[in-house]
Order: structure tokens, then C-alpha cells, then sequence
């Protein structure tokens, strides 16, 4: 949480790319607490792993420096403001007294791979196969959009 | 034994995070990872209900939602790059015509 209120804090793009890395850890830490040992293993390896490095070479990449400041209309600030405080208090106090939610025993559910494969290529296995084609067209958008406009229509650049 | 609000809390309190983050912040970057700051607090709250109701498919479907999140990630940085070569600036404030 002291990662996330950083990441709003911080002026510098990189700075919090370096915190959202550190919430994505102790989220996976809560993982393991309840339980789902896949899941862990699972948001190590593709959020802190592969889209924060996509993030940080990005940054690297923009040569990205600190953001400018801009003025927010007083409206926002006036209403905004102690709007959310005053929702907030109340989800959290709704939450934490006048709930008979129950508790989550630590470690409660096996979420060992095994069981996960097996619900997920039984009776998920349409979604499953459906992701696989989002990832495909994602990943040739994702070049079709990063190439250089005319690098492909232009052809060979003559020399004067 | 943890109570499961405080789980729900922690989560909500990684959305509203998100939310502000999206809201206040100027630069396209950053805005981008506060959607994937709230990604994780649904996760989250996912996971705890999981563990609640003993439904596995609970962290499934947290598994879909990691893989749409990394391709949402490769696309979105990608039209960041576009963007930053024709026009030379990350503030959104600035990038306000869809055709130059």
C-alpha cells in the first residue's frame, strides 16, 4: 500500500514504475498467504517480470523526464476531495463492522498447479484457446503500431 | 485466520489508488500503470473470494485477466510509442487532435 500511494506520489515516471514493482511483489506475497501457490509463481513471473521491464524500457526508451504540473479546475478539488474521503470512510467502516463475511483461514485453498490445470483445460478450455488468439493479434498490433510509419511503404531510402 | 474484509479493503483501497492515479496524473505512462494498479486490486479481491467459497475457478479466471492485462500492456505501450514519435511529447494534456 505504501507502494501504491508512492506511485501517485512521485513525479518521475521511472520512480514509479519502481514502486508498482514493489506493490506487484507484496501482492504476490498475499498469494501465497491465501493459499494460491500457482497464482504467486504466476504474477511474479508476467507482471513484476515482463510488463514492468516492458514499462521500464519503454520509459528508458521515451527518455520520459519528470511530468509538468497542471492546474486542476477548483470544482474538482472542492467537491472531489472530501467526496472521496467521506465514500471511502464509509465503504471501509461498512466493511470492517457490518460485515458477517467470516474470515479466510491462512493457507485455506490448495492452489497447487495440478488442480488449476485441471480446471483450466476442462472447463475453461474455450476462453483458454480464445486467449491464445488475443495474445496473437495483440502481439502483431503491437508491431504493426511500434514500426515506423513509412519504413515499410517507402521502401528503400535513395541516397542524394 | 485474516477476516476477509481486510482483504477486500486492502484491494479497494489498490483501486481507488488506481483511480486517482488515472485521474490526476499527466503523464500517459504513468496513467498506464494505474490501470494496472487497478487490475491488481480486482485481482486481489478475486483471489480472497476464492479462498472464501473454496472455487478454484476464482484463480482462473485471475489467470485470464493477468494474460489480458500483458497484452493490453504490449498494445498500449506500443500506441505510447506512436504517439511519442509524431508528436514529441508523453503529457496529455498536449495530445488533444487525432490528425495532425
Amino acid at each position: 500500500m505504501a507502494g501504491a500511494v508512492n506511485l501517485l506520489v512521485q513525479s518521475h515516471p521511472i520512480n514509479s514504475a519502481l514502486s508498482l514493482i514493489a506493490v506487484m511483489a507484496s501482492l504476490a506475497v498475499e498469494y501465497l498467504l491465501l493459499g494460491a501457490e500457482f497464482l504467486n509463481a504466476v504474477q511474479i513471473i508476467v507482471y513484476a517480470g515482463a510488463i514492468m521491464v516492458l514499462f521500464i524500457i519503454t520509459i528508458m526508451l521515451l527518455n520520459a523526464g519528470a511530468e509538468e504540473r497542471s492546474k486542476g479546475s477548483r470544482v474538482a478539488i472542492l467537491i472531489g476531495i472530501p467526496g472521496v474521503l467521506i465514500a471511502s470512510v464509509l465503504v471501509g467502516w461498512v466493511f470492517l463492522f457490518h460485515s458477517n463475511t467470516g474470515s479466510v483461514p491462512i493457507g485455506a485453498l490448495k492452489g497447487d498447479p495440478h488442480d488449476i490445470a485441471q480446471l483450466l483445460f476442462h472447463e475453461f478450455l474455450l476462453p483458454f484457446e480464445v486467449t491464445s488468439v488475443l495474445i496473437l493479434i495483440a502481439i502483431m498490433g503491437a508491431v504493426v503500431l511500434a514500426s515506423r510509419p513509412h519504413a515499410v511503404a517507402r521502401g528503400p531510402r535513395k541516397e542524394t | 485466520m485474516v477476516p476477509l474484509s481486510y482483504y477486500l479493503v486492502l484491494s479497494g483501497i489498490l483501486f481507488v489508488c488506481g483511480v486517482l492515479g488515472f485521474l490526476i496524473k499527466r503523464n500517459i505512462i504513468t496513467i498506464f500503470m494505474s490501470i494496472e494498479l487497478m487490475l491488481n486490486g480486482v485481482n486481489l479481491s478475486f483471489v480472497a473470494f476464492a479462498a472464501q467459497w473454496h472455487a478454484l475457478s476464482g484463480q482462473v479466471f485471475v489467470f485470464f485477466v493477468m494474460v489480458v492485462a500483458a497484452a493490453e500492456a504490449a498494445v498500449g505501450l506500443a500506441i505510447i510509442i506512436a504517439v511519442y514519435r509524431t508528436r514529441e511529447t508523453l503529457n496529455v494534456d498536449r495530445v488533444n487532435l487525432l490528425k495532425l
